[in-house]
């Protein structure tokens, strides 16, 4: 208690009244905007009993729309690690003309809101779009079926592999790839001897995160799915449909396993970044390494 | 093995980093590239190892020309400044990495063997099994230098080898590094930009500035006869005082030096802080004590010529310091380059 009664001039930010109404603010926010409504999927899906969760979960169209939600993620998933990790792999070990603009276009699904992307690829693969004529006639489906459907979440979760992967591997530089071709490595086995060991834990991170935005996705899936019930739509679609038909029980039943792979991805991520991940780190040794005195024989 | 580069020239973008230089280093010799931070030392070192092209010029090794041969299929062994070792593999595994991805194929019982006499040769047994993180920044060097001489390298390439060690550590590391050499013969080629442990390791030192080659020799001829003011002055503490020429004599004050070769008109005398005699009776250059600084070993002494320019030069620790004692500075070894 002594060290509160010496008097020093209190930094900005300190008075206890300004203190303590940001903690306030801050509390009530997380609770009103974050923590209720979570709350209130877990109450509301529960609100009929286990029996009658079991029953709306059970139902065709939404163990469809569960099945559409895993189809897409099994297959946009791993297709968006292969692309994100070759693309943080050639940026950061290689210099080619238009690297910096492959930096920046990455990055475009982001800053773009998710239905601009679903409109731009009504406007590729509709009907009336440039292909809509090509694909008719060789009676391929794009839209309104899942390869629209895993295209939309592809191009929304395209930059999470890649934005994970590049600032540890900028950090990380090419010494340890060019020692590894130095001493006689192919390109593939310096890759997976050298480069995959160093950034797995950052790696798994950002499959993580694009799982967990693929099974999310609404906006973009909403454009080019067509969202027939039972057919095409996926299981945040699914909630929006069954919120409309009133049967809020089974939109938030629905809502609640989307709530539940929530969790699950974010004890994963806090497991991941005890691990290392999701942070720039350089192993000790590679940076400049402290100066240890020692007597060498 | 021996190297020859050709006129070789590297630009960056535009900046030019390594002007048309040509070297030669026989079969077996250590040699030393030295020269200031950004001299180009690095760039050069990279293509003769194949991590970097020229954009001009040749590298052979032997009689083959090896320019476009890529760094796995070089025959190099290379040891980067700050280690580079695998952090996810032991002492042990980083040392093998070389003999397990090679085409000779060797068995498992071979790669272990030789990893334990590497491992005696630089003085690590038993350290096997550590992480690079769990052993010493000197330590790391040597599994770093054990891991390169694995894939029995045509040639050794060292990119400041002690750079990141303190003082003691480096001096024996060096001496170290001497006697492996000798023991195994292979051609050295080194980079550093600590003229004393150029001048302690190498056969033959080459000194870089600005990407262009300005002196190479042994340590004695660039020592005794440095072909510049700037060898002069990077080699070690010199002073510099502004002579004026005239028929190859440089006067200063009235003392004249020979200057054989140099033109007419304002030049620059250089000498060693230790070919300095101060003299209390008129011989040599006017001067005024300014300053004492004390050191283990001598005193260091600052005076200041009647013109201005200042002069630093070594006594014995037993030379008075008496500020403002007027004197004279006798030089021995003087040595007159154009301004
Ligand atoms: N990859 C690169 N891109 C652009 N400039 C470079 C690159 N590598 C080196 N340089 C420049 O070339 C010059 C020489 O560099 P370097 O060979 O590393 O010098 P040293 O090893 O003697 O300090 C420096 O001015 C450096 O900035
Ligand atoms: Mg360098």
């Amino acid at each position: 208690m002594a060290k509160a009664k010496t008097r020093r001039p209190p930094r900005i930010g300190e008075a206890p009244v300004f203190r303590n109404s940001m903690i306030v603010i801050v509390l009530t926010l997380v609770a009103l905007v974050i923590v209720a409504p979570l709350a209130v999927i877990g109450f509301e899906a529960f609100s009929k009993g286990i029996a009658y969760f079991a029953k709306t979960i059970a139902n065709s169209d939404t163990r469809h729309a569960i099945l559409m939600t895993a189809l897409t993620a099994l297959i946009a998933v791993p297709i968006n690690t292969v692309f994100g990790v070759a693309t943080a792999w050639a940026i950061t070990k290689f210099d080619f003309p238009g690297r910096r603009l492959l930096l920046i276009i990455i990055e475009i699904p982001f800053s773009v809101s998710p239905i601009v992307a679903g409109v731009a690829y009504l406007f590729v693969y509709g009907l009336q779009g440039l292909f809509g004529e090509t694909l008719q006639s060789a009676d391929v489906r794009i839209l309104f079926a899942l390869p629209g459907i895993v295209l939309a979440s592809m191009f929304v979760t395209a930059p999470f592999v890649a934005r994970e992967l590049i600032p540890l591997m900028q950090a990380q530089g090419r010494d340890l790839e060019e020692a590894a071709t130095s001493l006689g490595a192919s390109g593939w086995r310096t890759f997976f001897s050298v480069t995959l060991p160093n950034i797995k834990w950052a790696l798994l991170y950002g499959v993580i995160l694009c799982n967990s935005r693929v099974m999310g996705e609404f906006g973009a899936v909403s454009v080019v799915s067509g969202n027939i019930r039972g057919q095409t739509n996926t299981l945040p679609l699914h909630i929006e449909l069954l919120y409309h038909d009133y049967n809020a029980v089974g939109a938030f039943a629905a809502a609640s396993i989307l709530a539940a792979l929530a969790v699950v991805t974010l004890i994963a991520k806090v497991a991941l970044e005890r691990r290392g991940a999701g942070r720039v780190r350089r192993p000790s040794l590679a940076g400049t390494a402290p100066a240890t005195s020692e007597t060498t024989p | 093995m021996k190297i020859r580069l050709d006129t070789v020239v590297k630009t960056f973008d535009t900046f030019r980093a390594v002007h048309g230089v040509s070297l030669e280093i026989e079969s077996g010799e250590l040699v030393a590239l030295l020269g200031p931070s950004g001299s180009g030392k690095t760039t050069i070192l990279r293509m003769v190892a194949g991590l970097e092209f020229p954009d001009g010029g040749a590298i052979y090794f032997g009689d083959e020309n090896a320019t476009d041969i890529e760094v796995r299929h070089r025959g190099v062994g290379f040891v980067f400044q700050h280690y580079a070792l695998f952090p996810h593999m032991t002492v042990g595994e980083n040392i093998a990495f070389g003999m397990k991805v090679s085409k000779t194929k060797r068995s498992a019982t071979e790669i272990s063997g030789r990893v334990t006499h590497l491992l005696r040769l630089v003085q690590l047994e038993g350290l096997q099994d550590r992480f690079p993180a769990q052993i010493s920044g000197g330590q790391r060097q040597r599994v770093a230098l054990a891991r390169a001489l694995a894939v029995d390298p045509k040639v050794l390439l060292l990119d400041e080898p002690f750079g990141a060690l303190d003082a003691n550590v480096r001096r024996d590391l060096r001496r170290w590094l001497r006697k492996i050499h000798d023991e195994l013969g292979i051609t050295t080629l080194f980079v550093t930009h600590d003229q004393a442990e150029a001048l302690d390791l190498a056969d033959r030192v080459v000194i870089l500035d600005k990407g262009k080659i300005v002196q190479s020799g042994t340590p004695e001829e660039v020592c005794r006869a440095p072909a510049s003011a700037f060898v002069m002055n990077f080699l070690g503490d010199a002073n510099r005082l502004k002579v004026t020429v005239s028929d190859e004599k440089a006067q200063i004050q009235g003392v004249v030096f020979d200057a054989d070769g140099i033109a007419d008109g304002p030049a620059e005398l250089f000498f060693r802080p230790v070919d300095v005699t101060w003299r209390e009776d008129g011989h040599g250059i006017q001067a005024t004590i300014a300053r004492v600084i004390d050191r283990p070993d001598s005193r260091r002494v600052l005076a200041l010529t009647v013109d201005g320019q200042s002069i630093e030069f070594d006594a014995a620790p037993e030379f008075p310091f008496r500020a403002e004692t007027r004197g004279f500075v006798d030089i021995r070894r003087p040595r007159v380059y154009p301004a």
